[in-house]
């Protein structure tokens, strides 16, 4: 194995069931198994399973860990209760976004901070480095956790019924909270997050019991519709739901308030946070903003595409960062960085599919939400 | 990987099955594969010219987008209507009603056999 193969403790249970691979961040894991729409509907329909040992894992623990988060990152992780979880940012000094994360309280002064695989280095290095001076220390646990994420209407069933996996608390178990389970001798944190904009469970554990869990679970969720997942389903389901992708609609070149995320950041916290001012200066008049675009047909418009204002119009106002055919709208979508005067929902836009100009509709995000019960 | 030996190959994955003047032509499992699921094909009109290694049609999948190069020179006197309306034939049968033009051609360049193509993707 070298440094540009990385492979899941679940690679040969990839294998064994046929999976296709790709590599992502330097890891091979597999983009599919069996249909890319198969797998996206099963998660919409019923539950899809999905191995994310790629994302990094990062331990903040200490008497001062909650305020070195605080400092550390856009928001204020000091506020949030043991045993809930919260989606934050980590920014530079000129308010780009480094990465973003979602951060579980996991005890009183304990947190684990997941980060995307392709920021695990910078990620470990900024929270490291602005943590320095708190009295906490900054563990990054990558090679040690795997993460496993059990997606989709029938998740909760499964999940009850899978043999030996005891979890006291899963009754009381809310959306963005966490607790301690126990699969067969083997501690897990279980999540109630994820990111297919379905209800669904994030099981963190020890790699050498992953393939058990893993098995487990997809015996027990065959009969209600389960199948394995790979990383294709899981790009089109989070596009549907909004979800934005670090390297796509999330950049350093990006500020918080120009992809939604404005309300992340919280001003005003005791020693400030890396970014703050240049959070509270604000994204340019013309800077691009994220919008939605929906559009008829089946040819979609992909990252990089070009949009332009008119039919016509000689130079592009933005340009696509996610766009496939929904498969669960059936017609395309996309998320687009661009100028501002063409945000409000209605908007016609244009998108430069491989030459042909193609109408698009600026609408509000997400383009799916799940029906609550 | 299915790899019917009848048939002749390029090194844009697509397959030529040649009969007389006229050839059929569509994409390979492998590329097939590799596209994933397969949501729109275009192809060119009947009665359209094509040069060898133009590109004259293209196939999206969910994830990509694959392009359809014309193997050879000549006139283009079938397009799958069927592959059209239901892309997932791509998929489901490349070799078979997955097929996507027939041209008809004066001259037959070298085209790789199914060997050769085999060695191909192997690499």
């Amino acid at each position: 194995m070298t440094d540009g193969e990385r492979r899941s403790p679940l690679d040969e249970v990839h294998r064994a069931a046929g999976a296709s691979f790709t590599d992502f961040a330097g890891w091979q894991m597999p983009v599919r198994y069996s249909s890319d729409l198969a797998e996206h509907h099963a998660v919409r329909e019923a539950a899809g399973l999905f191995d994310l040992s790629h994302m990094a894992e990062i331990l903040v623990l200490g008497p001062e860990a909650a305020a070195a988060l605080d400092h550390a990152l856009a928001g204020r992780l000091s506020a949030i209760e043991e045993g809930q979880a919260k989606y934050s940012l980590l920014l530079d000094e000129s308010g780009g976004i480094i990465d973003d994360l979602v951060v579980y309280r996991t005890g009183p002064d304990r947190f684990l901070v997941v980060a995307n695989a392709g920021n695990r280095r910078p990620a470990v290095d900024a929270i490291r480095e602005r943590a320095a001076g708190f009295d906490c220390v900054v563990d990054d646990e990558s090679d040690d956790i795997a993460l496993v994420a059990l997606q989709g209407p029938k998740a909760e069933e499964i999940l009850r019924n899978v043999e030996g996996f005891d979890i006291p608390e899963l009754d009381s178990l809310r959306y963005y909270r966490a607790i301690d389970g126990n699969f067969r001798g083997h501690e897990v944190l279980v999540g109630r997050t994820g990111y297919t904009g379905e209800d669904g469970f994030e099981f963190f554990l020890d790699p050498d019991a992953a393939p058990e869990l893993w098995d487990a679970l997809a015996e027990t969720g065959a009969g209600a519709g389960l199948i394995p997942c790979g990383l294709a389903a899981r790009d089109t389901l989070r596009l549907e739901a909004g979800m934005p992708l670090y390297g796509h609609e999330l950049s350093l070149a990006t500020l918080p308030q120009q992809v939604g995320l404005g309300r992340v950041p919280v001003l005003g916290k005791e020693g400030g946070f890396v970014g703050e001012a240049a959070v509270v200066a604000g994204p340019a008049a013309d800077a691009p903003v994220l919008v939605g675009l929906a559009a008829e047909g089946r040819r979609a418009g992909r990252a990089d595409y070009e949009v332009f204002a008119t039919e016509d119009a000689p130079d592009a106002a933005g340009v696509v960062t996610s766009g496939a055919l929904s498969p669960t709208l059936g017609h395309p979508i996309a998320m687009a960085l661009i100028r501002p005067e063409l945000r409000e929902p209605g908007t016609t836009v244009y998108l430069d599919v491989r030459g042909t100009r193609i109408p698009a509709t600026v609408v509000t995000l997400p383009f799916y939400s799940r029906k609550k019960s | 990987m299915s790899l019917p030996a009848e048939l002749k190959y390029t090194s844009e994955h697509e397959w030529v099955a040649v009969d007389g003047d006229v050839a059929r032509i569509g994409i390979t499992d492998y590329a097939a594969d590799k596209l994933g699921d397969v949501v729109f094909v275009d192809l060119p009109k009947v009665g359209s010219t094509v040069a060898a290694g133009r590109v004259v049609g293209e196939i999206e999948s969910t994830k990509s987008v694959g392009e359809l190069y014309a193997p050879l020179d000549g006139e283009v006197v079938e397009a799958n209507d069927a592959v059209v309306d239901d892309p997932s034939l791509v998929n489901a049968d490349p070799f078979g009603a997955g097929w996507m033009i027939v041209v008809r051609f004066t001259e037959l360049p070298a085209l790789l056999t199914a060997d050769e193509y085999a060695a191909l993707i192997a690499e």
